[in-house]
């Protein structure tokens, strides 16, 4: 073979060697997306499922706050309804599920009992834990789909984007509650 | 930024490990010379055995470390708090859930040591559990986490073990030099005048070096990397004020009782409180009243 042969095969192993490196590049940064919308969707699961607990211990010593434990139960079996891939209605109801829990701690100042419960006490780390837990996984989903939306913009990746048909993916919007107090604190 | 971080940390390791090769190598040659006349043997046993020492200990260092620092592991269940915050800083970080020990120590610090992200652990004192709140635990963890992500890790901990062995050296020698010395003043009156003085030398150069290079490796631990740490810190929780509030309430407190020297270069903040010297060169750390300015400005 001449040494022209040789150069165009090089360039062409080159060429398709870059391919295969950007796209699983971007297939990278998709499932990182995916992999911390899960993270999300995991802690939510589990916080509906610690809420019933909750109720329980918190009903034996507030009985006259019924309706602040109702809302909660409420919002947890709407937010068991939504569809799975709604992402907006998600996070709005789990919005409103991180209030209604803030009302239920502050309900340990009036109700000293309460507040000494060993379980109630327990409850409370837990739930504190996947709210913390809830917060650091939204902002790894928003950095991780800066970076994939990044990729699909900038030069050369977006091409191989568009042949393969990678979508760009939403940010999720923090509501403006959430922007004063993102954690819980005591 | 963070990956030439990574890289960097990667060549200063090789780099430290060849620098402390020679050290040990003239320390070995020293109590070679000095313990047997044959400098030759010393640096061979001297190499060897660091060597050995080196590749049993970097398989796993987390655990040597903690011991010498006197933590105990801990679990979820032992500190449910803790646990959480370490684990939102991993989450946060991408790396893998660090092991998580406690020490047993008033004073608030806390370091993290490890091979690599995968093997990889973070102490706190039951001084910093004490005083920091949710907010400044983050801060502090996100600081450590931090270190792993940039495998600040493998370097303070390669170092930490390498001065360890080259001060334990020089103890061996100091213990046991003057008990030589009378020894051979009374047997050997004749002894050349120059033999003398060159064992001195040889005595000298053994017990100053190993300090002097407990200070050498501090200093090979830039200083900048506890900036870029907190930095980092910050891009993890978001929250520049928990680590601010931190680092005042760890700057405030009292010194360490029973931290172990040759690590003091991992902890966020100097464990012995050692006054920052004038030039800062042989500082472990940066001053805290300039890490506190640069976060205020995040």
């Amino acid at each position: 073979m001449s040494s022209l042969t040789w150069i165009i095969l090089i360039i062409v192993v080159l060429l398709i060697g870059i391919y295969i490196a950007i796209y699983n590049g971007l297939q990278k940064a998709k499932v990182y997306t995916d992999e911390s919308w899960s993270q999300i969707d995991v802690q939510l699961k589990r916080r509906n499922d610690l809420i019933p607990n909750l109720v329980e211990t918190t009903k034996g010593y507030a009985k006259h706050e019924k309706e602040t434990l109702e809302n909660v139960v409420e919002l947890r079996n709407q937010l068991t309804n939504i569809p799975q891939d709604d992402r907006t209605q998600t996070l709005k109801v789990s919005n409103q599920i991180s209030d209604a829990l803030k009302s239920i701690f502050a309900l340990q100042e009036n109700y000293p009992d309460l507040k000494a419960n060993q379980n109630f006490l327990k409850l409370q780390e837990e739930l504190t834990n996947t709210e913390n837990k809830i917060a650091y996984s939204r902002q790894l989903y928003n950095s991780s789909a800066a970076l994939y939306d990044q990729k699909l913009l900038t030069f050369p990746s977006n091409i191989i984007a568009s042949i393969h048909g990678f979508k760009k993916v939403d940010y999720l919007q923090a509501s403006e509650a959430e922007k004063e107090a993102p954690k819980v604190k005591f | 930024m963070l990956f030439q971080q990574i890289a960097r940390n990667k060549r200063k390791t090789g780099i430290i490990m060849v620098l402390f090769a020679v050290i040990l190598a003239l320390v070995g040659a020293g109590l070679g010379y000095i313990f047997g006349d044959s400098p030759w043997g010393g640096m061979v046993i001297a190499l060897v055995i660091s060597v050995l020492y080196l590749f049993l200990v970097m398989r796993d260092p987390a655990n040597m470390v903690m011991s010498l620092n006197h933590a105990s592991e801990i679990h979820e269940q032992d500190n449910p708090e803790l646990w959480h915050v370490v684990q939102d800083m991993a989450m946060a970080g991408r790396v893998p859930m660090p092991r998580v020990f406690i020490i047993n120590d008033p004073s608030p610090n806390a370091f993290a040591t490890g091979r690599d992200p995968d093997h990889s652990a973070v102490a706190v004192t039951q001084g910093l559990l004490e005083m920091m709140n949710r907010e400044e635990l983050e801060g502090v963890l996100g600081h450590e986490i931090s270190h792993i992500r940039n495998y600040d890790i493998r370097l303070s901990t390669v170092a930490a073990v390498l001065v360890g062995v080259i001060s334990y050296l020089s103890g061996i020698a100091s213990r046991y030099i003057w008990w030589f010395d009378d020894d051979r003043g009374s047997d050997k009156d004749d002894d050349n005048n120059l033999v003398i003085i060159f064992k001195i030398v040889a005595i000298v150069f053994v017990l100053i070096l190993g300090p002097l290079c407990a200070s050498l490796a501090q200093m090979a631990l830039s200083r900048n990397r506890e900036y870029l740490a907190d930095a980092s810190s910050v891009n993890l929780t978001r929250n520049p004020q928990g680590l601010i509030s931190a680092l005042e309430k760890i700057a405030g407190s009292k010194p360490m009782k029973k931290a172990d020297p040759s690590s003091a270069g991992m902890y966020i903040e100097d464990p012995l409180r050692k006054k920052h010297s004038f030039t800062h060169l042989f500082d472990s750390h940066p001053p805290t009243e300039d890490r506190i300015k640069r976060l205020e400005k995040m």
